[in-house]
């Protein structure tokens, strides 16, 4: 069998950490090939390996069988290699056409021949059915648009291997369905495709074949036909997994957040909640199904006090706080996992200690007539490190010398020993690997089991049918459903996310 | 009327156009995502050495002087720049850092050799400097011809040129496609296959050229010699010129014209009956006030280029 | 591997070392002997008891642009309007210092407190931009220094005076120098300035470490986004942290006003007291105790070059030069990261 791509026995090592090693990756001639991991596995480093962003301490690389150096981005280009990156590389005020023809435009004298360039975008687009304005300004198109245009970009420049890199992460269900579509037809067409993902059952959607790498070793290549979801997770995790989380039956008591009639602009002042109903109840973890940007981030700090409520009402405990500051919402009773850890959770820059009394600092005993007492400080930090097992080498190390799963643990740490009687878990787990997902699921149900009542917000299908007690779906700024995890799926809840009527869920289950 | 604008028009250009040349320099590097706050110190480069080689060279070169000093004065703040270029783009030293140290070293350097070379604080005068030109056949126009072609400096009209010239190479070329993408989302470029650091060396050296000719003909036409007060300023007013025209070539030329305009009036404001009761000071703080007006968004909002600022480290993400 | 904190003291020395070699060698390329040329930087800054007055009269400015620059660093933002600030203050102490007839308990601490108000005030408008419009900081303050630049000038000439280029003296009730201070130093410009300094850096050490107002200023400056989260208020820690730096400022102009010069002249463009506090704040690191070394030694100079023309025949310029290359080695500190690293590579 003839092979596109081969990585043989790559080893590539960074000051202190081996980031790869042993790994071997054969790509046939027309087929999807997943490359799966847990996060932080090695599969970027690969991948960077591939494209000549690093170069291998030991091993080759073969392209159809002759071997290459790849020493930068441009030779990975030459040999036909391209990327669709996670985070788009797109220039949001250039027009589609201008990204595509970036780097390799076309000329009519000194000038870029614009009117061409449209011409053979909208020829491409045609041929692979994508449906792509040559004209639109990336900032006015959808991110499955945006992600059509990273396609577009490699085929523009002659790709014969692309490299998708979690691709479906930021797609509406039925986006991630038409991204299959094309997957297929580009693959109909002669290309090969490398499947970068953690997601099992959309490698067994799509892929022909997939190699696992775990914490940087190749572990080897199997048949997708031949092999089973659990199979694959064993394969990636190291041992078996059990992806049903060990929680008893809830038993919701009284209702402790309450969201009427809410509405609430995003950060460019467009309605994004639009009349949202919602009640979360003590003893209850309430899961939010939806696709990225439905009103989640608006709905969450919205109740944070963070964003302004244009009209609706929200309480706590009975009390109304819809215009109170974060900081009386907090004092209120708010515990707030926010979504994105080292941007909102964390001063990265500060020691641990110092982050550990984030929410706290200028309440005694940690600081008296705005003196700091940096003794108490310590005292506290340091039980919270030991009681939620944060690995640091001390509480004096700056935070962002920790890894994600520590970083999340000290937010966790702060926020649920203030003992909230409401707490928000946003992503909670986005980028963790699988032990610390276990431990984050563990601590979010004994806040349950306490009488607390838990919100959780999460992009993860998985996550929110595993945890919650109650599922509602948010679509367009809206809760469309409310149902028992118990007495749904995967398929029904990507139907409703997708904003298909809530009618519907009654004559289908 | 007519006396009025007269008075007003080739005065503005005369002051404009030195502006004008160095923030287009500062649009080119701006636009490529490295501050140039040392617009300033390029323009002391500029009016050092075409002030000295204009005095070193007037006897052999004759006519020629003033535009060869001009040159010379273009190639040497262009290799002065690469230092910007090296500590900002490839040490990821903080731009506005380094666009001081690049003021102190221009202006050190260049008095340090003023004194080395003339063994007083400043230069002598020139006697080769520009001379004011009044353009045949466009000039004999009723009206427009004396306001605008009579008694005009060409490097005024040089500048207007080059600022569509910068326009069409920034929003027309591959070259300025590339740039503008460097400056908004290096890393896109980058696996795009664009150099990042080459695009971001080429547009700061061209922001030294461009503030080195700022510098020399505002030494050649208005300072007439050198020493550690002829740019007193001038840079900064060309950096406010930038963001005033919103990082846009003819945008920034327009700023610049205006500001010229401006400092046009408290020269010659004592002549003009409207203007002589304004207090001075009103009319030098003008570009400045409106300068900080714009950025806060009550004269149209400006946005500045994304990754401005931004070291780009290659392999992160 | 290096640790932070130790690289942190490396670099500073290091970019101190470099810009002293770079002077040598351009002395050397003009024919000067560096020694001589040092020689002479050293005795006109430490010589005699003369030229320590100098120089401590040189380094008290300096300290306080230091912090102000350190201070609004800290809190994540670019005060490049010391300059201006600076003159702010310096005009109103001299305003203060002129236009009343009070005792000396009161007249020198009001002209010192107006100083530094008259520098938040200007501090002040860039932090409020900043902090509820959210525009950069650099360039406003950029702007305002000339806008400050030409109104002081318009005000000494209209205002304080009738057309004249510099204010009267200020009232004895109002200054800061010494007859004790001259006296012990050869007759130097030598003012108790130097003591308010050394208060400040205090000042600045014990708000940015030990109180909660640090804590929040700190917290601001690494991260926006959580300290709101956290319920801080960003903005009043925005528009105070740039207050406090003005503040600063403010006070290197009344050392100038009340100690140096007892008046202000009509300024043909800055003193480059506030872009020198940016080299200062940098060098020492952006905390207090960093700044007070800094401002020695960009004080001994500033200060020693003067001696360089008469002793050694060096045009004191060239001190400007090297204090130029120090900025761009501390800036490019990943330079001197990087030949740390090929060095212990080397090693191994």
């Amino acid at each position: 069998m003839d092979y596109v791509i081969e990585m043989l026995d790559i080893r590539k090592e960074f000051p202190g950490v081996v980031a790869n090693n042993n790994i071997t990756l054969q790509v046939k001639k027309g087929e999807i090939h997943a490359l799966l991991g847990e996060n932080g596995a090695g599969k970027s480093t690969l991948m960077n390996v591939l494209f000549g962003l690093y170069q291998p301490e030991r091993g080759e690389i073969k392209i159809k069988g002759e071997k290459v150096h790849i020493t930068n981005p441009n030779i990975a280009n030459d040999l036909g290699i391209g990327m669709v990156h996670q985070h788009f590389m797109l220039v949001e005020p250039f027009t589609v056409t201008q990204n595509i023809i970036l780097g390799s435009e076309p000329k009519k004298g000194i000038k870029i021949d614009l009117r061409k360039a449209e011409k053979e975008v909208q020829e491409l687009s045609d041929r692979y059915g994508l449906r792509v304005d040559p004209r639109a300004k990336i900032r006015d198109i959808s991110v499955g648009m945006q992600q059509r245009v990273e396609i577009l970009k490699m085929l523009y420049r002659g790709a014969d291997v692309l490299i998708f890199d979690e691709p479906t992460a930021v797609l509406t269900p039925q986006e991630i369905d038409e991204l299959i579509e094309i997957m297929q037809s580009l693959v109909k067409e002669g290309k090969s495709i490398i499947l970068i993902t953690h997601k099992l059952k959309e490698i067994m959607q799509t892929c022909d074949r997939c190699t696992v790498i775990r914490k940087g070793e190749g572990i080897g290549t199997v048949n997708v036909a031949d092999t089973t979801v659990d199979e694959l997770a064993a394969l990636m995790v190291g041992r078996a997994v059990s992806f049903k989380t060990e929680k008893t039956e809830a038993n919701p008591q009284e209702v402790v957040l309450e969201v009427e009639n809410l509405h609430v602009n995003d950060t460019r002042n467009i309605p994004t909640v639009k009349g949202l109903n919602l009640e979360v109840r003590a003893n209850e973890i309430v899961g939010i199904a939806g696709v990225d940007g439905n009103g989640q981030t608006e709905l969450i700090e919205a109740i944070a006090g963070l964003r302004k409520v244009e009209s609706g009402s929200i309480s706590l405990n009975g009390k109304p706080i819809t215009k109170l500051s974060p900081r009386k919402v907090t004092e209120m009773g708010l515990g707030h996992i926010p979504q994105d850890r080292q941007k909102m959770g964390l001063v990265l820059d500060f020691p641990v200690s110092e982050n550990i009394i984030l929410q706290s600092y200028y309440k005694e005993p940690y600081s008296k007539h705005k003196l700091l007492k940096y003794e108490k400080i310590d005292q506290y930090a340091k039980k919270i490190v030991d009681e939620y097992d944060v690995r640091t080498p001390s509480i004096h190390t700056k935070t962002s010398a920790l890894s994600g799963g520590n970083q999340q643990k000290v937010i966790i740490g702060r926020e649920v020993d203030r003992s909230p009687d409401f707490l928000i878990a946003a992503q909670p787990t986005r980028g963790l690997d699988v032990g610390a997902i276990e431990f984050i699921h563990k601590k979010l149900i004994e806040e349950r089991d306490n009488g607390k009542a838990v919100l959780l917000v999460s992009f993860e299908l998985d996550e929110i049918l595993n945890v919650s007690d109650r599922i509602v779906v948010l679509f367009d700024g809206k809760i469309v459903a409310d149902v028992k995890p118990s007495e749904t799926d995967e398929q029904q809840l990507g139907l409703l996310m997708a904003g298909s009527v809530e009618e519907r869920v009654g004559e289908e289950t | 009327m007519v006396d009025i604008l007269n008075a007003i028009i080739p005065a503005a250009l005369f002051f404009s156009a030195p502006l004008i040349f160095t923030a287009l320099g500062g649009v080119f590097s701006e636009r490529s995502g490295v501050v140039n706050i040392g617009l300033e110190g390029l323009m002391v480069m500029g009016a050092f050495v075409g002030i000295v080689f204009n005095l070193t060279f007037a006897e052999t070169l004759g006519p020629w002087t003033p535009w060869l000093s001009m040159l010379v004065a273009m190639i040497v703040s262009g290799l002065f720049a690469i230092i910007h270029a090296i500590a900002t783009v490839s040490l990821r030293a903080d731009h506005v850092v380094s666009g001081i140290a690049i003021n102190f070293l221009a202006l050190g350097l260049g008095v340090f050799l003023t004194k080395q070379w003339y063994e007083k604080g400043q230069t002598d005068m020139i006697s080769k400097p520009f001379y004011t030109k009044t353009i045949p056949l466009l000039s004999d126009i009723p009206v427009i011809g004396t306001i605008f072609f009579k008694g005009v400096y060409l490097t005024s009209y040089i500048a207007i040129i080059l600022a569509f010239v910068a326009w069409y190479i920034l929003y027309k070329t591959p070259f300025g496609l590339r740039l503008r993408a460097v400056g908004e989302h290096p890393m896109a470029a980058d696996t795009n296959g664009i150099n990042v650091y080459r695009m971001r060396y080429i547009a700061v050296i061209i922001s030294g050229m461009l503030g080195g000719l700022g510098g020399s003909v505002f030494a050649m036409t208005i300072a007439l010699n050198f020493s550690a007060t002829t740019i007193a300023g001038q840079g900064f007013m060309a950096l406010a010129a930038v963001i005033f025209g919103k990082w846009h070539p003819i945008g920034a030329m327009g700023a610049a014209l205006f500001f010229g305009f401006a400092q046009s009036l408290s020269v010659i404001s004592s002549g003009v009956p409207i203007l002589a009761d304004v207090p001075q000071v009103y009319l030098s703080i003008a570009p400045y006030v409106l300068t900080v007006l714009a950025l806060a968004g009550f004269i149209g909002r400006a946005e500045a280029p994304k990754a401005l600022g931004d070291p780009y480290i290659k392999g992160t993400r | 591997m290096i640790s932070n904190r130790l690289f942190n003291i490396i670099v500073p020395f290091a970019s101190v070392f470099i810009g002293l070699i770079a002077g040598a060698i351009i002395m050397l390329i003009y024919g000067y002997s560096p020694i001589e040329g040092y020689k002479a930087l050293w005795n006109g800054a430490f010589g005699d008891a003369y030229f320590l007055g100098e120089t401590i009269r040189q380094v008290t400015p300096y300290i306080f642009t230091g912090l102000a620059v350190a201070f609004a660093f800290r809190a994540g933002l670019f005060n490049i309007g010391a300059e201006g600030q600076v003159f702010a203050g310096w005009l109103a102490a001299v305003w203060i210092g002129t236009s009343f007839d009070l005792p000396i308990f009161i007249h020198l601490p009001l002209a010192i407190i107006v100083a530094a108000l008259a520098g938040a005030a200007i501090a002040f408008i860039p932090g409020l931009l900043k902090a509820r419009l959210g525009v950069h900081e650099v360039i406003v303050t950029i702007m305002f220094n000339y806008i400050v630049l030409f109104s002081v000038n318009s005000i000494i000439r209209n205002v304080l005076t009738d057309s004249a280029d510099k204010t009267e003296k200020i009232a004895p009730t109002a200054s800061l120098q010494s007859e004790w201070l001259q006296g012990l130093t050869d007759y130097s410009r030598m003012h108790f300035g130097i003591v308010l300094a050394l208060l400040a850096v205090f000042v600045m050490w014990f708000i940015m470490e030990k109180t909660t107002i640090g804590y929040e200023i700190r917290s601001v400056g690494y991260n926006r986004h959580a300290s709101e989260y956290a319920g801080m208020k960003v903005s009043k820690n925005i528009i105070l942290a740039m207050v406090i730096s003005g503040a600063f400022a403010g006070l290197a102009g009344s050392m100038e006003g009340l100690g140096t010069f007892g008046n202000m002249s009509i300024q043909s463009g800055f003193t480059n007291l506030g872009f020198d506090g940016i080299a200062v704040a940098l060098l020492g690191a952006n905390r207090a105790i960093g700044v007070v070394f800094a401002a020695i030694l960009f004080g001994a100079l500033k200060v020693g070059a003067l001696n360089m023309p008469t002793d050694a025949g060096v045009p004191s310029e060239l001190v400007d030069v090297i204090i130029a290359f120090i900025i761009f080695f501390v800036a490019s500190s990943y330079l001197i990261r990087l030949i740390i690293l090929r060095f212990q590579k080397g090693e191994k």
